[in-house]
């Protein structure tokens, strides 16, 4: 039977730029011009202030985890080889939430305001950007 | 503008089902009418009394969430002047209770029928799959967060590490929640449960057990709101919309303010001050329990204990059946049933609780009740407060 394929975002618009960015192993979110606060995921309206002069800028990568789960049943059957697999959502230094998977370390030692970094790892024909503790 | 005392519920109406399921095959069709006819004999109205159509589900016509409020119109031979099929989830019948109640205040409709219908389980159509990786899901589905269970088990885990909230605290709302469905003959699951035997349960998600998840069911439930006019003609006693509030926070979990925190704090606050009424004042609850953090999490946004406290609020099975605090009397989405949007049924059972209706199960002096939805990934709230006369 054929490998099941992982799901990979679908690109649109708003997040051309971002997953171009991750294919270069740079991690790029918005900054508002107008208010100056950061923003992901993506869009073509600042959602603080609701300005339309958002831009690109590179972001340091680092980063804290906001809040975590140990997946012990799949979330669909692509992932059920990776089991059991850290999904968490860290906070960024330049504060942003983003959604990610914890890779290379011990499952288990996994807490909640742990620092760690971004890394780039290709799944299928796109590059995700994951983190692992510094 | 105040709904308050705008609108009465005179009638309610569900299936029954046989381990989770509904009998003889019933199409998700066949169930929203089976439940509409009954919430209407029970109200003692017809069909051709209805005239504000409220509709709202995941399955649809050409596809999943379209055109709910008219292909059911279609199917019951309605033709509403008021139609709404408002979707936030499993919050969004207490929403349909608000917008109905200002549509009869605003003289648009008189007799408003809300409706929901679901057979998931028949048709084992649910799976822990995310969503398509399309628009703001790409972001989130290609991590594989088991959906939406990883979402929840995310705010547990913060609850936990800010407030030092254990497994034992939400395995109390687990244990409670199960003695009320072994008081309701129409629960699915009845079996007694230990606090042991919830955190021996298998691990899906860290750090909720399957005991700490909601069932996967089928159901179908109707409510019939009414003008206060019109109230006085039906064959059941008026149970009055006291107060009603909606909020949505987010969609995405990742785009949610604070994990420890529900949008229930801005409509509980809303409901409760239109309502006129406190904290002391509410003798019975029914809060949304797709997880047990979720009730943890509502009870501390709703202002029954502090931020926080969820843990030691709930100990000691205080909410269970003789506990001082009455909480999820049909045994709640953990116990009795969950059909993916379990909303409707907090209001069915509250209804029946103002009525005294509830045999072994009945809250003694039931007087007003507070019915709070969620829905999405803690992205939707709706809080609505009943009393009787
Ligand atoms: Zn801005």
């Amino acid at each position: 039977m054929d490998k099941i394929m992982k799901p990979l975002p679908i690109i649109d618009n708003d997040s051309k730029f971002f997953w171009e960015g991750c294919e270069k192993e740079k991690l790029f979110i918005q900054q508002c011009q107008s208010c100056s606060l950061h923003i992901f995921y993506p869009r073509i309206l600042c959602p603080h202030c609701g300005e339309e002069n958002v831009t690109w800028v590179e972001a340091s990568g680092e980063g804290t985890i906001y809040s975590y789960t140990i997946a012990r049943r799949a979330g669909g059957p692509a992932f059920k080889e990776d089991l059991p697999y850290c999904v968490a959502l860290i906070d960024l230094k330049e504060g942003v939430r983003m959604m990610t998977n914890i890779i290379d370390t011990d499952m288990e030692a996994i807490h909640c305001n742990q620092q760690v970094k971004v890394v780039f790892q290709k799944v299928g024909e796109m590059t995700l950007p994951m983190f692992t503790p510094v | 503008m105040s709904i308050k005392n705008a609108a009465a519920i005179v009638g309610v109406g569900d299936v029954e089902l046989e381990e989770g399921k509904v009998k003889d095959g019933l199409s998700v069709l066949q169930i929203q009418a089976i439940a509409a006819k009954r919430a209407l004999d029970d109200a003692g109205l017809t069909k051709s009394d209805v005239d504000g159509l409220f509709v709202a589900g995941l399955w649809g016509v050409p596809g999943v969430g379209t055109f709910p409020s008219v292909v059911m119109g279609e199917y019951l031979g309605i033709e509403p002047n008021y139609t709404d099929s408002t979707q936030i989830g499993g919050s969004s019948f207490e929403a349909h209770i608000g917008h109905a109640a200002a549509a009869i205040q605003a003289g648009l409709c008189e007799v408003a029928l809300i409706l929901y219908g679901s057979t998931q389980k028949s048709e084992r159509s649910r799976s822990l799959a995310g969503r398509p990786p399309t628009f703001t899901a790409q972001y989130e589905t290609p991590f594989g967060l088991p959906s939406p269970a990883g979402a929840y088990a995310m705010a547990a885990n913060r609850h936990m590490h800010q407030y030092g909230t254990t497994n034992e605290d939400l395995a109390e709302i687990a244990v409670a929640t199960r003695k009320w469905a072994q008081l309701n003959p129409y629960a699915t699951k009845r079996d007694t449960i230990s606090i042991e035997d919830v955190l021996q349960s298998p691990m899906i998600t860290d750090p909720l057990h399957i005991l700490d998840c909601c069932l996967v069911t089928d159901g179908a439930g109707a409510v019939v709101l009414v003008s206060p006019e019109r109230a006085k003609d039906c064959r059941k006693k008026p149970v009055w919309i006291l107060g009603q509030g909606e909020a949505h926070s987010h969609w995405s979990i990742q785009a949610m303010p604070d994990l420890t925190m529900t949008s229930a704090a801005q409509s509980g606050k809303r409901a409760f001050e239109m309502a006129g009424v406190g904290h002391d004042d509410i003798d019975f609850v029914e809060i949304y329990d797709s997880f047990t953090i979720t009730v943890l999490l509502t009870l501390e946004s709703l202002g029954f204990c502090k931020r926080g406290e969820g843990g030691d609020f709930v100990k000691n099975q205080r909410t269970a059946p003789g506990g001082d605090f009455p909480m999820n009397t049909n045994g709640g989405g953990l116990s009795y049933a969950h059909p993916g949007m379990y909303g409707i049924f907090l209001i069915i059972e509250a209804v029946r609780q103002l009525r005294g209706e509830c045999g072994e199960r009945q809250v003694k002096e039931a007087k007003i009740g507070l019915v709070n939805g969620t829905g999405g990934t803690l992205s939707s709230t709706s809080v609505v407060i009943l009393g009787r006369d």
